[in-house]
């Protein structure tokens, strides 16, 4: 079995006439249920349960207070290469984009890495674009060895690979696993990536399930949002990670909602997803998953940034840079995509604290 | 007259004459239809009592349907 | 449309399972199965007491009942594998509960021997229905190993204190795909009903019924709440609100 199938299960699914069929009564009753099923959460994300968002704010809030207390983690990517063979329509590391391709060589790696470690993040999140010949498996073994004297919890955003590469990265010492759909909508995704490998779909949205069999302890996904109908993508987002959760009960599963941001490229997202409908869907999946983590990435900007901590969101990235290098290296290569909330991790501590809640640099340790 | 000892619901009972199965139950009195009789671990069927013959140290265990949870 | 329960391939008339044990006398048992509208009646098997005259429960137990024998007084998988075996070459069908037990404090379950026993009998074609301590690992393993239902507890045996596992019942019943039916402890036709308004599929009674003052009133009372708790659960029930207008909402940065 793998994920796609349940895909398939809603790929035909008349969104549009359920959510036109749903009442305020049934939505009153699915926000104050204890535990919600697949339709049920997708009736979170319709226009009727917008206006009950305060409700949902208010049981979000209950829910991630419950089961996360009050902190917050904090994490920072980087990006070692910006090699990339394919050919997505809204990236910034398209290969048909004219910029500054680069690759940290591993002393570099190591400057990126002290500097970020002497902020207290501990969490590292490493990135590549997706080349297997420039950030080849080796190479980001080499970065995992290095890191690892920096970071007690390496997580990684590449590009799709084997069980077996996961396992090797798992024994390297890799313990978090990153991957985003992108988009859901299997059309609309062979749309948007014209070349290369990303265009097999069922390679990447089996990818999570791959790193959860070779033993990932965390697993986070998400889709971009922007790239198709917000309400499908968030739902697809959700019945993934619940199938993930069911399937590997000791895996931590967590969900990402990056909203597509300007970058390098013309290109420009199909649909708006403003404030609101963001927040609607962080206080879905919450409602959906309890226990499911809700990162929040430095796309967004800071003031809206501050009024999510404690309504739902558990994990946020601080100091951040989509620049390959950019904290030690100043030779700058564009990033791939702008950053919004370019507030170093000491004034996203203070945040935190204004807020009554504790930053969590270190959540474990592997031995 | 050789004794034969055998193990019947646990206790160790000594038996005078060479018996079979059923000739035992009858002794004791039991009604055979209401009965389970397990024989050396294994289930005897019914029609196997009359021609079983009793050894040294088998074991019996004679059960019934009871009131239960 | 109909609401049945099906276990090992057999449609069940009642949602009430009954056991037999502890009544003043069997002869009252046909009639509680009758006020109850019991269709599965639990038995268990013992030695026979040479001394005086014993009773076969069976001739009280109707004929279009299903007889379910428990291994009770297994302490381990190995003698509950062996009651289970005696039991249906006695001729009684192949439903069996395992009751695996050797707390004699408390009567609690031992889970593990539980699985044990449910793999082997399973594979030799019973319809196994454990009864258990619930927990989820457990659960699944059961439902790994072949079992036909599970069946976990509400409280100890013969406490009739009710459905004190009431959280841990909710979480087998939302994630185990195989009809749980809440065994041990209800000491109220209204405990009854609790746990099929959670949504069990079944619920099986026997001290409540058997020593209360009047048995055959009491297994009518129990029959008729599990037919309500059944119906409510699947009428669903009106949402328990419980959110206010907050002065301040939390929402309010959102400008809307």
């Amino acid at each position: 079995m793998s994920f796609y199938e349940k895909y398939l299960e809603y790929r035909d699914f008349d969104f549009e006439e359920f959510a036109s069929n749903l009442t305020d009564d049934y939505i009153i009753k699915v926000i104050n249920k204890e535990r919600i099923n697949e339709l049920e959460f997708l009736s979170l994300l319709s226009p009727k349960a917008g206006k009950y968002i305060e409700f949902m704010a208010q049981k979000s809030r209950k829910l991630t207070l419950q089961h996360f207390g009050r902190v917050i983690f904090l994490y920072t990517p980087i990006y070692v290469a910006n090699y990339c063979v394919n050919q997505c329509v809204y990236c910034g590391f398209n290969i048909s984009n004219n910029i500054v391709r680069k690759k940290l060589t591993i002393e570099e790696v190591e400057q990126e890495a002290k500097i970020i470690s002497d902020t207290g993040l501990k969490h590292i999140l490493l990135l590549t674009g997706e080349s297997r010949l420039h950030s080849s498996l080796d190479y980001i073994k080499e970065c995992v060895t290095v890191l690892k004297k920096y970071f007690s919890s390496i997580s990684i955003e590449v590009y799709p690979l084997e069980m077996d590469e996961y396992k090797e990265l798992v024994e390297a010492g890799v313990d978090g696993f990153t991957m985003y759909q992108e988009v859901y909508n299997e059309d609309v995704y062979g749309q948007l990536h014209l070349k290369g490998p990303k265009k097999n779909y069922r390679y990447r949205i089996d990818a999570p399930e791959r790193a959860c069999v070779a033993g990932m302890r965390s697993v986070n996904i998400g889709a971009l949002l922007g790239l198709d109908d917000w309400e499908r993508e968030a739902f697809f987002t959700g019945i993934h990670a619940q199938y993930l959760q069911n399937k590997y009960q000791d895996a931590e599963i967590s969900v990402s909602i990056p909203r597509m941001r300007p970058c390098n490229g013309a290109f420009q997202p199909k649909v708006n997803v403003n404030d609101k409908n963001f927040v609607q869907i962080i206080f879905a999946f919450r409602l959906f998953m309890p226990r499911v983590g809700i990162t929040l990435s430095t796309r967004e900007r800071p003031e809206f940034r501050d009024n999510l901590v404690g309504l739902g969101v558990t994990k946020m990235s601080a100091g951040s840079s989509t620049e390959v290098g950019g904290h030690a290296i100043d030779s700058k290569s564009e990033g791939q995509f702008d950053i919004s909330d370019t507030r170093n991790v000491e004034q996203i501590k203070e945040l935190i604290y204004s807020k009554g809640f504790q930053p969590v640099f270190k959540d474990w340790q592997q031995i | 007259m050789k004794l034969l000892n055998i193990t019947l619901n646990g206790n160790r009972v000594e038996i005078e004459k060479p018996v079979t199965l059923m000739e035992l139950l009858e002794l004791k009195g039991i009604e055979v239809e209401k009965i389970i009789v397990e024989y050396n671990y294994d289930i005897l069927m019914r029609d196997d009592w009359k021609i079983t013959a009793l050894k040294e140290n088998d074991n019996i265990e004679v059960l019934r349907f009871v009131g239960g949870g | 449309m109909q609401d049945k329960l099906t276990i090992g391939g057999i449609e069940l008339g009642s949602r009430l399972l009954l056991g037999t044990g502890k009544f003043p006398s069997n002869a009252i048992i046909p009639q509680v199965i009758k006020s109850s509208g019991a269709k599965v009646i639990t038995v268990a098997l013992r030695r026979i007491d040479f001394d005086s005259e014993d009773e076969n429960i069976l001739k009280h137990i109707p004929k279009d009942c299903i007889l379910m024998p428990n291994t009770s007084g297994a302490r381990n998988a190995d003698e509950a594998v062996r009651i289970a075996r005696i039991a249906r070459a006695a001729g009684c069908g192949n439903w069996i509960k395992i009751e695996v037990i050797s707390d004699n404090k408390y009567l609690l379950p031992d889970n593990f021997e539980t699985i044990r026993a449910t793999e082997i009998l399973a594979k030799e074609g019973f319809t196994v229905l454990p009864y258990m301590s619930p927990d989820l690992m457990t659960a699944r393993r059961l439902k790994d190993a072949g079992a036909s239902a599970v069946m976990p507890l509400g409280a100890p045996i013969g406490t009739n204190k009710g459905l004190r596992t009431r959280e841990l019942v909710k979480i087998l019943i939302d994630e185990i795909d195989l009809p749980i039916i809440v065994d041990a402890g209800l000491g109220r036709p209204s405990e009854a009903a609790e746990a099929m308004e959670l949504g069990a599929a079944a619920v099986l009674v026997n001290t409540a019924i058997a020593t209360s003052d009047d048995p055959i009133s009491m297994g009518e009372a129990f029959g008729l709440a599990v037919l309500a708790g059944r119906k409510a659960f699947l009428s669903g029930a009106g949402a328990v609100k419980d959110f206010a207008e907050a002065s301040s909402p939390l929402t309010g940065f959102l400008g809307t």
